[in-house]
């Protein structure tokens, strides 16, 4: 199975970069450490959006809902409930699908743009609520100080944490893209009437795909707190969600990693720029004129051309 | 096996098809032909659950599936190709049939199975039918468009259909292309004995394969019968131009 998964080239290079991410916390000065542990998260989060918007093709504008869902579920889990806090790990995940099936089942009657509106509005409906339930949710201070467990207390062990449970979700995501349900997904992608004129109950499986995407936001909202140990409304807003649209644009959208590595490309552009000018945004803006002009396929997609021109997609 | 009756769809008022009757039984080869706006296109889109009838019952094996949505037409065992190149563009010809094939067995919701390793051997039989197995691993929005058009019916036979409906299967072909697709239907109904209902605006092709001719205006049927009773029609000949022989010659 193993085999009809990945050709020895992706394999081994997805190994020597895992063993090489293993390693890193023995070298690397603590602020890297953290920032890496933080890129798994956010990396997460982006491929997540692209189970939908690149191998679906639903215009999933408002995924950080998902994301700050599963982050306030685990840290409101963990200060109210007093039970073990594992479970909470185990529980939140759920918590964003259960709300990707709510929101999936009034947007995925509607059309590519309109889908995307709706999102937007009910997003930010979820994102208010939050932000003004003081009594719950801790309103726009959010919540701090979260605890967690002795083995991610630190910045190595939280690193390490991501790094295992982001590769396990991409790995899982990877599966489902190259799966039968991945396959129909993607034809729904290019062709929604024919799919349904070969059999396929098109909004279930969007519906579906929707829930899937929404857990794995969920995860990675998980990770999010593991990294910071605090949650705000911030993680719900809908500019987080149009920065991990632009990261799925800016790394390849067509891509399994592309969003990957576009969240790496953005991370890195904000803390290293941020640290001159707080108008770092102003490069982002530019680079993305450049990247809707020269580069449509995103930057991996062009790696991938110049690496074999006849590879015009790897799945 | 399809018995259309009376069908009547109207947009707003403006009747596209109007108390159209048409009948296929098992084995036949059909042809719905007709000046163009004439309603052979919509009412494929009503047989195969595209649009929904204003009026009027289609009877598919004695079950009437006026209304149904399209995935539902599709499981009963209808399928279809369309007029314009209507495929999957980013996917390969082989995944483009697999689709159909996977949503036919019921996988599209097997989340975790390497889809490179399932229905591969049905899915290559079908291209290897159509003539499309060496383009297996091309991306099928960079085929020509006559490939293109094959392609559909490959789509439409990854269902495994009882009815195939073929819409203009011959639009926009050279006379090679048209060639090839002419003895690609003759084979599916003279070897698979799969009943095909097709429209098309080729005169030549329509008498060449068809065993039944249905003849459409202004939405309702004007006569349904061998290529013979159609021939000699005097309402028909008046329908195409006046009377121009030209077009059954």
């Amino acid at each position: 199975m193993f085999k009809a998964l990945f050709d020895a080239k992706i394999l081994i290079s997805c190994s020597v970069l895992l063993a090489l991410m293993l390693m890193m916390p023995r070298f690397l000065p603590r602020f890297y450490v953290y920032l890496f542990a933080l890129m798994f998260a956010i990396a997460l989060l982006a491929t997540s959006l692209n189970l939908v918007l690149g191998f679906g093709g639903m215009y999933q504008f408002h995924h950080a809902v998902f994301y700050g869902f599963g982050a306030y579920a685990f840290a409101l889990f963990a200060t109210k409930s007093g039970l073990p806090l594992w479970i909470g790990y185990a529980i939140a995940p759920f918590c964003s699908a259960a709300l990707g099936l709510v929101l999936g089942l009034i947007t995925v009657r509607l059309n590519r743009l309109y889908f995307g509106m709706m999102q937007i509005s009910l997003g930010s409906l979820v994102w208010a609520i939050t932000y003004r339930w003081y009594s719950f949710t801790g309103g726009d201070d959010g919540i701090h100080g979260i605890p967690l467990p002795d083995l991610v207390g630190s910045s190595t062990g939280a690193y390490y944490f991501n790094l295992i449970v982001a590769a396990t979700c991409l790995l899982l995501m990877y599966m489902i893209v190259n799966s039968p349900f991945g396959r129909i997904f993607q034809g729904i992608r290019d062709n929604p009437e024919r799919c349904q004129a070969v059999g396929v109950n098109v909004q279930k499986q969007q519906l579906t795909g929707q829930v899937l995407a929404a857990f794995f936001a969920g995860v990675a909202g998980t990770l999010f707190v593991t990294v910071e140990g605090s949650v705000f409304p911030d993680l719900m807003f809908w500019t987080l969600s149009l920065e991990i649209l632009i990261m799925c644009l800016l790394g390849g959208w067509f891509i399994f990693l592309g969003p990957a590595l576009g969240a790496a490309i953005i991370i890195s552009l904000r803390t290293f720029a941020g640290i001159y000018t707080e108008y770092w945004t102003l490069i982002l803006g530019i680079v993305l004129m450049l990247l809707i002009f020269f580069l449509p396929e995103g930057v991996l997609g062009l790696f991938l051309k110049k690496a074999d021109p006849a590879a015009k997609r790897e799945g | 096996m399809l018995h259309v009756e009376s069908i009547v769809k109207s947009f707003d008022g403006f009747m596209a098809v109007n108390g159209a009757t048409l009948k296929v039984e098992k084995g036949d080869v059909v042809a719905v032909i007709g000046p163009n706006g004439a309603g052979k296109t919509t009412l494929f889109n009503l047989i195969s659950g595209q649009l929904q009838p204003t009026a009027g019952n289609i009877w598919f094996k004695d079950e009437n599936i006026a209304g149904l949505a399209s995935h539902r037409v599709c499981r009963k065992g209808i399928s279809r190709s369309y007029q314009v190149v209507n495929i999957f563009h980013r996917l390969t010809v082989f995944e483009n049939v697999q689709v159909a094939v996977l949503s036919r067995r019921k996988k599209t919701f097997n989340l975790f199975k390497p889809a490179k390793l399932m229905a591969v051997r049905e899915t290559r039989k079908i291209l290897d039918s159509v003539g499309l197995l060496d383009k297996a691993e091309v991306i099928s929005g960079t085929l020509s468009h006559g490939d293109q058009k094959v392609l559909e019916i490959g789509i439409a036979l990854g269902n495994r259909p009882e009815l195939l409906i073929l819409d203009e299967p011959t639009a926009g072909m050279s006379p090679e292309e048209t060639a090839v697709t002419l003895r690609l239907m003759k084979r599916l109904s003279g070897e698979l004995g799969l009943t095909i209902l097709f429209c098309e605006h080729d005169m030549g092709m329509v008498f060449s394969i068809a065993n039944q001719i249905m003849v459409m205006q202004h939405g309702g049927t004007i006569i349904q019968g061998s290529p013979e009773d159609v021939r000699s029609n005097q309402q028909v000949r008046e329908a195409y131009l006046g009377g121009a022989d030209e077009c059954f010659a």
